[in-house]
């Protein structure tokens, strides 16, 4: 028996129930207190079981940085690679193994720094697996320099009077390289992680997911005022709803005659401008218009959730389908027909 | 009637501008050579620029190929004969011809325009300056364009079949079989009747012409060489490359994955390996070399053969990920068919240089196997060899092999494949019965037991950081960390127990001069020693498929001669590494022309290199002779 959802088609089912247990590795966790890998980390041991498929079948790779060592504390199969270039790992192991739940863990200095070309390249090529980006806006593992998603005037060790390296949106540069599932969640919100990384490893495809994720120790509180259900600068994305938000909806978005979408007071919005989430829109117009709503600067007002879900075929099942394996018996006579040529001559 | 002449072996180079069709005429003369049982051996040399500006030196492509009727090695040093299509052809390949040798030029484009932009003030057809060659300026492209009027072809298009033209005299002059050629160009214009039927007919007149003119008075024959009974095929390194792989992937029972980004002189492993999927055979182009090989080694991980080929620029770019492979302990075969370098370098020409990076390239004490090709044929059995060696120890193993060997083509006795033998993957399938499974335990060849994902029971993490003995999980001890290093590099040492025996060959059994050399210099080094026996001198020589570890009775052998010389195309990177590990005076003979070393040139300094040594000999024996001091001097060694 396989799994139904379209992203673990193909991936054996578990035989008997697995729980959280089962997804937790001798392995003493060694984040920082307080990190937000730690709520990541428990929001993906519960999901896990709720999947539903063999643990055996499900294999992590990451690259370099603190989120990288989530493969040492989930027992299934696991890689600790190399700076940057998980994505391109995951890739080798998607295509030649149908059977398999491909995660990639990565961080902000990881996946859009070092590896920015790998992830880019994963993402319009739609590899069936599952990034988790962890943005912290900053280098932990190096002890606190700026990175490619910290805001401008960053004061950090290598950038004591400020920092003039503009940043990037991750889901912006996600929906630029055609991503088919592009997704933000935060670590402060269980529920809505554990919601978005269930429908990212449901898709077919490559799907990103970016968590906004607190560094206690190097840039604390960078996502204090995303934290709460009731945050006022959390935009709340959901297929099919209107995008309104903040206290009792006060505030929504409208589109503008030029395509942009921008923030407006509910009560002074005509309710034909009011933007109505479509996430499986095929245009990634209206999900980019959405995505620059995320400040540049210290972030006080950002959407989470699904922008863009759009079914796309996957590059390891177009690899495969053009691949035919003979038959054991068959393999090596059929392989003698081709080295033999057509071209010989006999010398006797 | 021409008079039929016997010879023993014809070197031939055709030469033209980039898009005058050289290469392909040079192949299609190979198979005709092929068919009659000659042996032979050919160079490809081709600008780095897909069109360089026409008529100009820069953009002369040339393919030489050499044939015999006995066992040769190389694609011979000067042609006999010279194909040129125009005057920079001309200027480009003259420096290499001895006198007397055949000039078939192809006047239609020695224009006073074409003359002057190659810097000749005169036609060198006619104003004597080529008197000490045997020159025949025909216009091969007029005869061409009249052949194949009654096919309606373009002016620009009936020209471009005088590559055909000059392959049915120079089949004619060498006695070669046509049919071949005929076949081959039904085949590959079948979609294009026009083009397919001007082609031939080109063909067909050049025969005709050599036939019924009186230009050339002699034909040559070259009879069939002697080979050992078997089936035979025209084979590039390149192919066998690719075909070794595939041999090892199913001898393993793996599927075959092939991570790669296009580059000179690799990128027709690629395009073979690309065309084999009915073969099971998965090819991914990557978005850059180290994608290339972190995906082939994400494929390892999931239980595949995983592969990547490259050059030296993409192997200095893999190097991270190679050495993540050395720390995982998983399979992974690189392979690195050489250019001249550094940077950009010779692009489409070849060089050894790559020895150092692949044996040291890495950071950290990164051992890893390497071995190399001695031939294109030999490019299977090598790929075939670290795919075993990758799957035996757990390691990734580099394979060097360079764009002589890449793109040069031999005959070669197609292996049955149900002879080689089996490879074991030994993946590890079940729990063991007591205890944990501790992926980082040990065989008695040190390697690791492997188990892939979706084995269940066996679950458990690998990455970068340093490993535990035994249970593989994160270590920063100190202690465990030394005795993982030096693990390390016992697993790559303990290789060597598990090769032959070195073959050295000494006919003579006396020789005080060896020659020993690796991967394409074989050719040369086998063909230059050869004739300096033939001179009635003695040398030995041995040739390393393995050059990480190096083979264990190599020092006993190094010490057995009293001069070791190693030629090599890089700066002396085998002789320095020779030098350190046996102390012993190794002397490098180095040439890095982007070119194969020079039989001739080889030859004449060994023969120089073995007389000096024996006058060196007479001295001692002299002084030997002669009482020092009341005493007579015994060297140990001449004693011996």
């Amino acid at each position: 028996m396989t799994a139904t959802t379209p992203g673990l088609a193909g991936v054996p089912l578990a035989l008997t129930p697995l729980n959280r247990k089962d997804f937790t590795s001798d392995q003493e966790v060694r984040w920082c207190p307080g990190c937000g890998d730690y709520a990541v980390l428990a929001a993906f041991q519960g999901l896990m079981p709720q999947l539903g498929i063999r643990r055996e079948n499900t294999v992590i790779v990451s690259g370099i940085g603190c989120s990288s060592r989530f493969p040492y504390y989930v027992d299934s199969y696991g890689m600790h690679s190399i700076h940057g270039r998980a994505p391109a790992i995951a890739t080798g192991v998607a295509v030649s193994r149908p059977d398999l739940a491909v995660w990639v863990i990565t961080g902000d200095g990881d996946a859009l720094s070092i590896g920015g070309n790998h992830l880019i390249h994963a993402l319009r090529r739609n590899v069936n697996i599952t990034i988790m980006l962890f943005n912290n806006r900053i280098y932990g593992l190096t002890k606190g320099q700026y990175s490619p998603t910290s805001e401008l005037g960053k004061v950090t060790k290598s950038t004591p009077v400020g920092s003039v390296d503009y940043p990037f949106n991750p889901i912006s540069l996600a929906l630029g390289a055609e991503a088919g599932f592009v997704a933000r969640t935060i670590d402060s919100d269980r529920a809505h992680l554990t919601e978005v990384l269930t429908a990212a490893i449901g898709y077919r495809g490559a799907s990103l997911v970016e968590i906004y994720q607190n560094c206690p120790i190097f840039n604390d509180d960078a996502f204090l005022d995303l934290k709460g259900p009731k945050a006022p600068g959390v935009i709340r994305l959901v297929h099919g709803q209107p995008v309104t938000f903040g206290p009792d909806g006060a505030q929504s978005v409208i589109r503008r005659p030029d395509g942009s979408v921008a923030v407006v007071d509910t009560a002074d919005a005509d309710p034909a401008q009011v933007v109505v989430h479509d996430a499986h829109a095929d245009d990634p117009t209206s999900a980019f218009a959405l995505s620059r709503l995320t400040d540049t600067g210290v972030l006080q007002q950002a959407p989470i959730g699904i922008f863009r879900q759009v079914e796309r075929p996957s590059f390891d099942d177009g690899a495969r389908e053009q691949v035919r394996m003979p038959e054991t018996s068959e393999r090596l006579s059929a392989l003698q027909g081709l080295i033999n040529g057509s071209d010989t001559w006999t010398v006797s | 009637m021409s008079e039929v002449r016997s010879v023993d072996r014809v070197v031939i180079r055709f030469a033209g501008d980039s898009g005058d069709g050289m290469q392909l005429t040079g192949d299609r003369f190979t198979s005709d050579t092929a068919q009659l049982g000659n042996d032979f051996s050919t160079l490809p040399n081709f600008p780095a620029e897909i069109r360089a500006p026409a008529g100009t030196v820069a953009g002369v492509s040339s393919f030489q190929v050499h044939f015999a009727d006995f066992d040769i090695r190389t694609p011979g040093d000067r042609p006999d004969v010279l194909v040129v299509m125009n005057p920079a052809a001309l200027k480009a390949n003259l420096h290499d011809l001895p006198r007397g040798a055949v000039i078939l030029a192809d006047t239609a484009d020695f224009s006073n325009r074409n003359l002057a932009k190659v810097g000749y003030t005169s036609n060198p057809l006619e104003d004597g300056s080529l008197d000490a060659y045997e020159v025949h300026a025909i216009d091969l492209t007029g005869l061409a364009v009249a052949a194949v009027a009654p096919f309606g072809l373009g002016r620009k298009d009936a020209a471009r079949t005088k590559n055909m033209f000059a392959l049915g005299l120079l089949t004619w002059l060498y006695s070669r079989p046509e049919q071949g050629t005929l076949d081959f160009l039904a085949r590959k214009f079948a979609s294009k009747p026009g083009i397919r039927d001007a082609n031939m007919a080109a063909f067909r007149a050049g025969h005709a012409y050599g036939e019924t003119t009186e230009v050339f008075t002699v034909r040559y024959q070259v009879a069939a060489a002697p080979t050992p009974a078997g089936t035979y095929r025209q084979i590039t390194g390149n192919t066998a490359l690719a075909y070794g792989l595939m041999a090892g992937a199913a001898k393993a029972g793996l599927q075959l994955f092939l991570g790669a980004y296009p580059i000179t002189p690799a990128s027709d492993v690629l395009h073979l390996l690309s065309r084999a999927k009915d073969h099971g055979v998965i090819t991914f182009q990557a978005e850059d070399e180290i994608a290339a090989v972190g995906a082939a080694l994400g494929a390892s991980y999931a239980g595949a053969l995983g592969v990547t080929s490259t050059s030296g620029p993409g192997m200095a770019l893999k190097m991270e990920t190679i050495s993540l492979a050395v720390m995982l302990e998983l399979p992974l075969v690189i392979c690195d068919v050489q250019r001249a370098g550094p940077a950009t370098g010779l692009p489409t020409k070849t060089e050894q240089a790559d020895l150092f990076q692949a044996i040291y390239g890495r950071h950290g004490e990164a051992p890893l196997p390497v071995i190399a090709a001695q031939s294109p044929g030999d490019c299977f059995d090598a790929a075939v060899e670290a795919t075993r060696i990758a799957l035996t120890y757990r390691t990734p193993v580099i394979l060097l092999s360079d764009g002589y060997l890449g793109n040069g083509a031999e005959p070669w006795a197609v292996p049955n494949l149900a002879d080689l033998p089996a490879i074991d993957p030994g993946f590890v399938t079940e729990p063991p019965a007591d205890g944990p499974f501790l992926p980082y335990s040990r065989d008695e060849k040190l390697a690791r037991p492997l188990a892939i994902p979706g084995t269940p029971g066996l679950e458990h993490r690998v990455g970068g950081l340093e490993k535990a003995h035994g249970t593989g999980n994160v270590s920063y001890d100190p202690d465990n960390h030394e005795h993982m290093v030096r693990l390390r590099q016992a697993k790559i040492d303990g290789i060597a127990a598990d090769l032959p025996p070195l073959e050295v060959e000494d006919p003579g059994g006396n020789a005080r001069v060896l020659v020993i050399g690796w991967g394409s210099s074989y050719g040369p080094i086998s063909a230059a020693t050869r004739r300096v026996r033939l001179s009635g001198r003695n040398v030995a020589t041995v040739h390393l498929r393995h050059l990480n570890p190096l083979p264990s009775d190599l020092g006993d052998i190094l010490r057995r001669y009293d001069r070791v010389i190693v030629p090599e195309m890089n700066l002396g990177q085998l002789a320095f590494i020779l030098r350190g590990k046996y102390l012993v005076n190794c002397e490098s003979y180095s040439r890095v022309r982007g070119l194969p070393i020079s039989l001739s040139e080889l030859a004449e300094d060994l023969i120089a290199l073995i007389d000096e040594q024996v006058r060196v000999d007479e001295q001692v024996r002299v002084d030997e002779q002669a009482p020092i001091d009341g005493h007579t001097r015994i060297d140990s060694k001449d004693a011996s």
